[in-house]
């Protein structure tokens, strides 16, 4: 810490003021398993993305943007994490570039570990919120400063999320890096984000906004060609509501949704949209795959294999179309490498290969007549003759015999070995360690703790002896057959796919999607465009608006929901009297209103009941002591109250409420309704247009509704004629 | 004063991560982290000149390897190594009264260029006392014609200027390392001076009412034209554009600004406008040994379109761009490749890049390259700082500022 203070008199003394340190944490955990079995053995940050670790690029990225304070985050194999920072040139190098590691392994999700962040009460200012696994060239000045200056105008706007254009496949709805498409809404003169939804349904071809979102903006933008980058810019404020609101756990899943439902604190999301650079996160293989061929193609310049940003010291060397060779290559004149192909150090390739579209890392071996096709072949990895690897992903320290075969989508774990002439099918991971049961695996959790949760089941302990065994030729068959903790001959377990199944393998798989997929979904897509016209928008570019996304459920359960809400609303003000702070009140009232999906003027009217109830309470002899009574509690709930009353509807709401109160429950308010609202009038709590509304709307009501505008038909009257009175001064 | 070492790798770092952009900050910066490697470098009795040497090439082969594309880097390496072997052989011819040298030098091969050399730059060191560089051929051809050609020039000057030496020989350890600092000072201001000393020679170029093609945008360029704008020429400039950085509407801009007629065109429309213009000057990224020219994108086509319409073709560059490797040396890396991101947008495209649906092979491959290579038939006329030389003049200058044993740095083995 005395050395961190030290830093910061030395380097910004005289502008403390107008500069303060920038900062980033970096989440060094998916929290995710989608690289798995891979990252059983290793965390995701450490695998590395042609030839360089994924955090590399990152913090590489945050280091080129001017980034001074980077606080690594690590859960899922955290000692791997920090010995690797340890060792880098990050923690070596000299200058105002400081990375921290801070630890926790009972985080299961990134709210968890925003959380652990703010207990250490090390964020000072706006932060960059990143995950490890994100490779970008963006300059950040400019949205940074977008993002200080509106946070000038309005406190409210907390965070600004990194967008990049990206047009979805057409055909499977998917973005190029494997992600379902995202449909946003933005607000094109401000860029406010107001609608994110990255789990769309495309069988209904339909999403629901919620219409006050037309009601407030007077444009509104929807996209489906936007890649989030999860890049963002955050205010502190944001680690705090991470702390309130303990359930928040996925980013964007909760936070982002949460944020923008939530209209009662307030808070803003802003997006800034990046044109000519690259950001991209590695979430799946895909985008594995994906990313990988952009660096090879120099998207994302300069952190490309032969400028040396990446620390790993060695000149790499471009060739033409794409070919990127270290030093220490030993090549057989036969050998036929292709385009956009990297060959790591002191990797020997033997006569007659064929390896095209692929990266191939350090110390590997290459044997004659093997054919590597779009595969990502890591380091020390031993192929021998007459393999034929097609968008395989193969890890550290893989055997592959003889005359193996690996199918589009395979992936080989660290170790694995494979028999000779054994075709290994596609989308099968095979990994030397057994895949852990399913009630253990947690959706969020990316590791499990090597002890637990393994079936242990004998079959694989004789299997496990009888390895490294060459099986004759001819094994494949049996192979085959084997669903999940089988092992190939050689050493492994072929897991199971796990979670979206099967059939969802070849969406996320580094293969490309197969032509009987392909043509599946082109059929589905001309069946859509059939179906008839009445399904109006088919064209999966464009979202349907539905004119009321009033929740669906029944009117019936709707009465139930409502006349809870009132009583629990009561309850809480209840407590409000006895002394709880406004805040909170307000806080527990929205919780309540999200819980039961009810809108602000709902909040308004039950709020407005419990107060008008708690006029009721103390004694009174006499109208006028009721009257008083009634005034006092308005004066006293009055910030309460409007905190409710945006709109003119709310307001009518409250009317309308006290109408139904007057008649219903309370009837000695009956006599005072005019007073009251006139009263209210006063205090500002309801205004001229929203009283006139109401007297317009019973206007045309039969009579038993309309005493009350009868009532106060005199204060109508004269509501009307200053109105009027107030038209000509204008004019 | 910082470590050596830690400046050496903060420089080292800001090259690997290039930011440092063009060749004159890389050059002066690389000038300015040798003169402290040579300052603070401890110098025994013996072998002053070999130590001192040794431990610049070792920095220097860290400085090419972190940026092999910025060749200014490496020429300001080799040049700072030659500026040692000069001072070290005129201190020793000067000391030895004439006499063999073969104690303290420490490359046989070029035994004999060298000592010629350094004999001769003694005795014009005492032709004209006041300047502190190591004379080169150039001087010689200007100052004394007849002694360069003389093969052992043992005058009667050059033993005066021995012996007054020989008084101070205690001093001479310090003395080496402090002519060699100077050297690099002399060196460190020349880089700084460049524009102004190639710009002296705009008036004698640029005649009234001429028009001037350029592309792209090059400081000395521009200070080039500025100067002869200066002295009330009058003259029009056409500039291509330079896509895909659009650097020559920067150029504009600031020409624009300094009151000169100025004409923006495409570089496509190069060929068709060549035939108005009566000079091309272009910059350059680094001049190769045999007088071709690396120069950003673009410049290849406008040196041919010249050719074709007999227009002169100007190169105009510092002398620290001069490289003294040949562009077929395989430690030349001659081109660098940007992001495509110039090019295209990378959102519209994106569907044209989506692998899982094409068949897991990138279909649309863009290439940016940052340079050009010109051959040195296609160029009439370089200016440098030290005056105007035509190609086949280049080998000349490089084997005056270079030694021949320095042109691939590489450490000695220690074996």
């Amino acid at each position: 810490m005395a050395q961190k203070k030290n830093h910061r008199t030395s380097s910004d003394d005289p502008e403390e003021l107008t500069r303060t340190v920038l900062q980033a944490v970096l989440l060094a955990d998916s929290f995710a398993q989608k690289f798995r079995p891979i990252t059983l053995e290793r965390p995701k940050v450490l695998l590395p993305l042609v030839n360089a670790p994924m955090i590399e690029y990152t913090l590489a990225w945050l280091e080129s943007v001017g980034v001074e304070e980077v606080f690594v985050f690590c859960c899922a194999h955290s000692q791997q994490v920090k010995s690797y920072l340890e060792n880098s040139q990050w923690t070596k190098q000299p200058g105002a570039f400081s990375v921290t590691t801070i630890e926790s392994h009972d985080a299961i999700s990134a709210g968890d570990a925003l959380r652990v962040i703010y207990t250490h009460g090390i964020i000072r200012g706006d932060f960059i919120l990143i995950s490890g696994d994100t490779v970008s060239n963006m300059s950040l000045a400019k949205a940074l400063s977008e993002h200080k200056d509106r946070r000038k105008k309005d406190p409210l706007a907390i965070m600004t999320m990194v967008i990049k254009h990206s047009k979805p496949s057409a055909l499977t709805h998917q973005t190029r890096l494997g992600n379902d498409e995202i449909i946003m809404a933005i607000d094109p003169g401000t860029k406010e984000l107001l609608y994110y939804e990255d789990k769309v349904d495309l069988s209904q071809h339909l999403i629901s906004l919620d219409k006050m979102l037309l009601a407030d903006k007077s444009a509104l933008s929807l996209h489906n060609d936007k890649q989030d980058c999860y890049i963002d810019i955050c205010s502190p404020e944001v680690l705090s509501l991470f702390t309130d609101n303990f359930d928040y756990q996925h980013l964007r899943r909760h936070f982002v949704k949460g944020l923008l439902i939530d209209d009662i604190m307030g808070y803003k999301i802003f997006t800034h949209e990046i044109q000519s650079s690259y950001a991209a996160r590695v979430d799946n293989f895909r985008s594995y795959d994906t990313i990988s061929k952009d660096i090879l193609q120099r998207w994302t310049y300069p952190f490309v294999p032969d400028v040396q940003y990446l620390g790993n010291g060695l000149q790499i060397k471009l060739d033409r179309e794409g070919i990127y060779k270290a030093p220490e290559v030993v090549q057989s004149r036969s050998a036929h490498i292709d385009s956009f192909t990297v060959l790591g150090n002191a990797t020997t390739v033997g006569d007659n290969a064929v390896i095209y579209n692929s990266v191939i890392g350090q110390g590997c071996t290459i044997g004659h007549n093997v054919t590597i096709e779009g595969s990502y072949i890591w380091d020390n990895v031993k192929i021998e003759d007459g393999c034929k690897l097609s968008h395989a992903l193969v890890c550290d320290g893989v055997h592959l015999r003889a005359g193996v075969v690996l199918e589009p989508g395979v992936i080989l774990s660290f170790k694995v070995e494979v028999g000779q002439q054994i075709v290994v099918p596609a989308y099968s991971k095979v990994s030397l360690l057994p895949q852990p049961s399913k009630q253990d695996s947690d959706e969020e959790l990316e590791y499990a703790d090597a002890n637990t949760g393994i079936i242990e089941s004998p079959s694989i302990a004789t299997m496990m002896n009888a390895q490294k065994v060459d099986f004759p030729r001819g094994t494949s068959d049996a192979d085959r057959s084997g669903t999940s903790e089988f092992y190939v001959s050689g050493a492994g377990y072929i897991w199971s796919s796990c979670e979206g199944g099967n059939e969802d393998e070849w969406r996320h798989s580094i293969a490309p999607i197969p032509a009987d997929k392909l043509s599946e979904s082109l059929l589905n897509a001309f069946a859509d465009v059939d179906a008839p016209d009445q399904d109006t928008s088919c064209i999966p570019a464009s979202g349907e608006l539905l004119p009321d996304s009033a929740s669906t459920v029944g009117d019936g359960e709707d009465y139930r929901d409502s006349a809870d809400f009132e009583k629990e609303v009561e309850a809480t003000f209840q407590r409000a009297l006895a002394g709880v702070d406004l805040e909170n009140v307000i806080l527990e009232i929205n919780s309540l209103r999200l819980s039961y999906h009810m809108s602000h003027a709902d909040c308004a009217g039950a709020l407005f009941h419990s107060i008008m109830k708690a006029a009721l309470v103390p004694s009174y002899s006499s109208k006028n002591d009721l009257y008083a009574n009634a005034v006092k509690e308005i004066i006293k709930w009055r910030d309460l109250l409007k905190h409710y009353l945006k709109t003119l509807d709310e307001e009518i709401e409250v009317i309308l409420k006290f109408e139904e109160i007057s008649v219903e429950t309370a009837r000695e308010f009956s006599p005072l309704v005019s007073n009251i609202l006139s009263c209210l009038y006063d205090k500002e709590i309801l205004s001229e247009e929203a009283i006139l509304s109401w007297a317009q709307e019973k206007e045309g009501a039969d009579e038993s509704d309309k005493i009350f505008t009868k009532q106060s038909e005199q204060f109508i009257k004269w509501l009307r004629e200053a109105s009027e009175e107030e038209d000509e001064d204008k004019d | 004063m910082p470590d050596v070492q830690t400046l050496v790798n903060d420089f080292v770092l800001k090259l690997k991560r290039r930011k440092i952009e063009g060749s004159q900050a890389s050059a002066k910066q690389t000038a300015e982290l040798l003169r402290s490697v040579v300052s603070q470098q401890r110098l025994p009795y013996i072998n002053q000149a070999t130590v001192l040497l040794d431990a610049v090439r070792a920095v220097g082969e860290q400085l090419i390897a972190a940026n092999p594309v910025e060749l200014a880097v490496g020429n300001i390496v080799r040049r700072i190594l030659h500026i040692i072997r000069e001072e070290d052989l005129t201190s020793t011819a000067s000391a030895m009264e004439g006499l063999s040298l073969s104690a303290n030098s420490d490359d046989d091969d070029n035994y004999e260029r060298e000592d010629h050399q350094a004999l001769s730059a003694a005795a014009v060191a005492a032709a004209a006392r006041s300047t502190l560089r190591a004379p080169s051929l150039q001087t010689l051809l200007e100052g004394i014609p007849e002694s360069a050609s003389a093969p052992h020039p043992s005058s009667s000057g050059g033993d005066s200027e021995g012996k007054s030496k020989s008084a101070e020989r205690s001093s001479r350890s310090k003395k080496l390392k402090h002519d060699v600092i100077e050297a690099i000072n002399e060196l460190i201001q020349d880089i700084e001076t460049c524009h102004e000393q190639i710009s002296e020679q705009a008036v004698g170029l640029i005649h009234q009412n001429e028009v001037i093609l350029t592309l792209g945008r090059s400081r000395t360029v521009k200070e080039f034209l500025c100067a002869a704008n200066e002295k009330k020429r009058s003259f029009r400039v056409f500039i291509a554009e330079g896509a895909p950085r659009y650097l020559g509407h920067v150029l504009a801009k600031e020409l624009v600004a300094k009151g000169l007629q100025t004409t923006v065109i495409t570089d496509s429309a190069v060929f068709a406008m060549i035939s108005r213009v009566n000079m091309v000057i272009v910059g350059a990224h680094a001049i190769m040994a045999n007088g071709g020219v690396i120069a950003p994108v673009g410049i290849n086509m406008v040196a041919l379109a010249a050719q074709r319409h007999a227009v002169p073709f100007v190169v105009v560059a510092g002398s620290h761009k001069l490289c003294p490797l040949y562009p077929h040396n395989p430690e030349v890396l001659l081109n660098d490749f940007k992001s495509p991101s110039d090019l295209l947008d990378f959102g519209e495209f994106s569907d044209c890049m989506d692998f899982s649906t094409s068949g897991g092979s990138p279909r649309l491959h863009v290439v940016n390259p940052a340079f050009d290579f010109i051959p040195s038939k296609l160029v009439s006329l370089f200016i440098t700082d030290t005056g105007g030389h035509s190609p086949s003049y280049i080998y000349r200058l490089i084997a005056d500022y270079y030694s021949a044993d320095d042109f691939v740095v590489r450490r000695r083995s220690t074996s």
